[in-house]
């Protein structure tokens, strides 16, 4: 297969792993020792919260998961851009839209279940009508569209541009959603995270937490942007095929 | 001489179409595969071929609806694949579909087009009347219209629009001896007013009559036929 | 042919259409209705009923909204006029703004239907204090609805999945909406003790919601429905 990762920074991926090469190995070992390590902090090492207890243990899945879920969005946000200026017009950026939209809504989902298992755990709730849990909601959904949108079809420059389109009105929609909801149920205080004070292993812990989190997602993106070039590399190599195919048609 | 296709003062660049191993894709069928066409002004086309062998592709991509995959393109002087939308509006397309809103009457669907391109009431009464229209079938909703009769109502919008290249695609499927008649005129009058015409049919002895020339398209590909 | 001229032709096609059909009328105007009769069986309290009427009245709003933005959008489809629009190089600004506008007409026909609703269904009563604001929110909060939903529908049109996909995107994107238009009318209608002073800041929200989507979907029609 000739050129096809020519688009992508990294070189050299063989058949017995055809998207990971020595800098997203490398990642990837990092990642795990960090959850290992963010386990034993995040199970073991940091201590009960006076009130929640060992319900506060949610918090270090949860607030990072929170952070990546955002993060994502806003790589996606970027890259749409980026596809859509002329200058950087390429499909590298689209690819990267997507895969970081696909790790963000999982992400998402995470965010929404583990929050909601430490709402019920701390005050007794499932859900509260916050600004915060409700524009999460309403991004999770907006992903959702997102990624229903890219699979609509066509070539691969077409679903680029629409999915950038879409991307860029869902930037706008986000601050309209939280303002609204914002004014429409002000944040209570004690729903507030910084409550009780946090320790200092506990705010340890939760960093610890971010940062592998951050590998994480840099890692899944990495291998499904990949994922996603070998795709419409697949696609295009097999319009060469196609067209081969076609021109037979003429020959009598 | 027919005022209703008057035409195209601006100069025109030879050729008005000019295809290069044209590929073009619909999903992930090509439906052109290497497709080279050279047209001049002023000439009627007949593109023939069998039943999906990518003549409607072509027709829509002279009309920038179809991206260029591949190979260049150049219609009325506008490079198709920089740009598919510099050439609208000066291009005409009639494909299998009418173009038409079925709820509002055959006057009302000629003028809404017309005034798109701020054809006068002059223009679009005589596109009526090019097209046999202008009776009392004018005020009739497309909806209960035959066929026929809504194609005639498509190519009199189409008349109206005034447009340099002329893309029909099956144009005299569905009309009647009368209909056929006034196709006929409408077209010749068009290419001798300066606009270019590109007709693909199954109708090969009344449009072969028509045509300047023939080229059979056939798997994606365009075939000159000796004359 | 600027946008504004487009947009009006188109404004009038779609209202056109809309007179000689009367499918809002007939089909879309008696669903929102019966919606809000299934509300009442749903709710089944009076006391509640009031209470929420303002609610109620946007609610039934949005439902009708993906009703008759995927009809305005059928309309084009159904025979190909969208495509022919942009092949006749029609101004998509153009096309975006007088289909807005078409479709703003319809909702606000919709919308005093569904008051007129709330006020026998629901014993809403309208005080003279908060009929400036009453107006003002249903005009804000229709210009924004016409131009998502304009937008949205034109992404929808045409792709596989469409009916689904609507509702999908469209119902994040006017939740602001949804909220805002609620709380300023519970504020003109005073219900629940509020004064129509705390409705007028909902207004801000209404009207930048409106903005935001009047430029972009102006600037992005053209990028959803080109294909």
């Amino acid at each position: 297969m000739t050129g096809f990762m020519t688009s992508t920074t990294s070189p050299a991926p063989s058949d017995r792993a055809p998207t990971s090469t020595t800098f997203s190995r490398a990642l990837g070992t990092a990642a795990l020792v960090g959850i290992g390590w963010l386990i034993v902090f995040g199970l073991f090492l940091s201590p009960n919260d006076r009130v929640q207890k060992k319900g506060v243990r949610i918090l270090y899945l949860h607030v990072p998961s929170a952070w990546l879920a955002y993060l994502a969005f806003i790589v996606t946000a970027i890259s749409s851009a980026a596809y859509l200026s002329k200058r950087t017009r390429s499909l590298t950026w689209d690819r990267l839209a997507g895969a970081s939209a696909e790790v963000g809504v999982l992400f998402m989902g995470i965010t929404l279940l583990t929050g909601s298992l430490w709402g019920r755990i701390s005050w007794g709730v499932y859900w509260v009508w916050d600004s915060r849990v409700t524009t999460t909601a309403f991004l999770f959904v907006t992903y959702l569209g997102y990624l229903a949108v890219r699979g609509l079809g066509g070539t691969h420059h077409q679903r680029a541009r629409r999915s950038a389109v879409v991307a860029l009105l869902s930037v706008l929609e986000i601050p309209l959603v939280h303002f609204s909801v914002e004014w429409w149920r002000p944040l209570h205080q004690q729903e507030s995270i910084a409550n009780g004070k946090l320790s200092g292993l506990m705010l340890f812990s939760l960093f610890i937490g971010v940062v592998v989190f951050t590998l994480m997602y840099v890692w899944l993106v990495l291998h499904r942007q990949r994922l996603l070039a070998m795709q419409d590399a697949l696609d295009d190599h097999g319009l060469e095929f196609a067209i081969a195919e076609r021109r037979e048609e003429a020959v009598f | 001489m027919d005022s209703v296709v008057q035409r195209v003062v601006q100069p025109v660049v030879q050729p008005v179409v000019a295809l290069v191993d044209v590929v073009a894709v619909l999903g992930s069928f090509p439906a052109l595969a290497g497709a080279s066409l050279s047209v001049n002004r002023g000439e009627i086309l007949l593109l023939r071929g069998p039943n999906g062998a990518g003549k409607t592709s072509l027709l829509r991509l002279c009309a920038g609806l179809l991206p260029v995959e591949r190979g260049t393109a150049t219609v009325l002087g506008c490079d198709l694949v920089a740009d598919r939308t510099s050439v609208r509006n000066r291009v005409g397309l009639l494909g299998h579909s009418n173009g038409l809103y079925a709820d509002l009457t055959v006057a009302d669907n000629v003028r809404f087009w017309g005034a798109t391109v701020g054809a006068s009431q002059h223009e679009i009464d005589a596109s009526l009347t090019r097209m046999g229209l202008a009776n009392r079938l004018a005020d009739v909703q497309v909806a209960k219209l035959s066929a026929g009769q809504r194609r005639r109502t498509a190519l009199a919008c189409l008349v109206a629009r005034r447009a340099e290249l002329w893309l029909l695609d099956e144009p005299h499927a569905g009309l009647d001896a009368t209909g056929r008649d006034d196709l006929d005129v409408t077209l010749r009058s068009a290419a001798a007013a300066g606009a270019t015409v590109i007709v693909a049919s199954h109708e090969l002895e009344r449009a072969g009559a028509l045509a300047t020339r023939v080229v059979e398209v056939v798997g994606g590909q365009v075939r000159q036929v000796a004359e | 042919m600027n946008t504004w001229r487009i947009a009006r032709l188109v404004a009038a096609k779609d209202l056109r259409v809309e007179w000689r059909s009367r499918v809002v009328l007939n089909q879309v105007l008696p669903f929102a209705a019966l919606v809000m009769v299934m509300f009442a069986f749903a709710l089944d309290n009076d006391t509640v009923l009031t209470r929420v009427a303002p609610g109620l009245v946007w609610l039934a709003t949005m439902f009708s909204l993906l009703v008759i933005v995927q009809r305005a959008f059928a309309v084009e489809t159904a025979d190909g006029a969208l495509d022919a629009l942009q092949v006749a190089g029609v101004r998509l600004g153009g096309i975006f703004l007088g289909k807005a506008i078409a479709l703003a007409a319809q909702l606000a026909v919709l919308e005093l239907m569904l008051l007129a609703a709330a006020i026998v269904l629901y014993k809403t009563e309208v005080v003279a204090d908060g009929i400036v604001l009453l107006v003002t929110t249903f005009v804000a909060a229709t210009t924004g609805l016409a131009f998502v939903g304009t937008l949205y529908g034109g992404l929808a049109a045409g792709a596989k999945g469409r009916e689904t996909l609507l509702p999908l995107l469209m119902l994040p994107v006017v939740a602001p909406v949804l909220i805002g238009a609620t709380r300023a009318t519970e504020a003109a209608l005073g219900t629940e003790n509020a004064t129509p002073s705390d409705g007028w800041p909902w207004i801000g929200l209404l009207t930048l919601f409106a903005v935001v989507f009047g430029v972009g979907g102006t600037l992005a029609f053209g990028s959803l429905i080109d294909e």
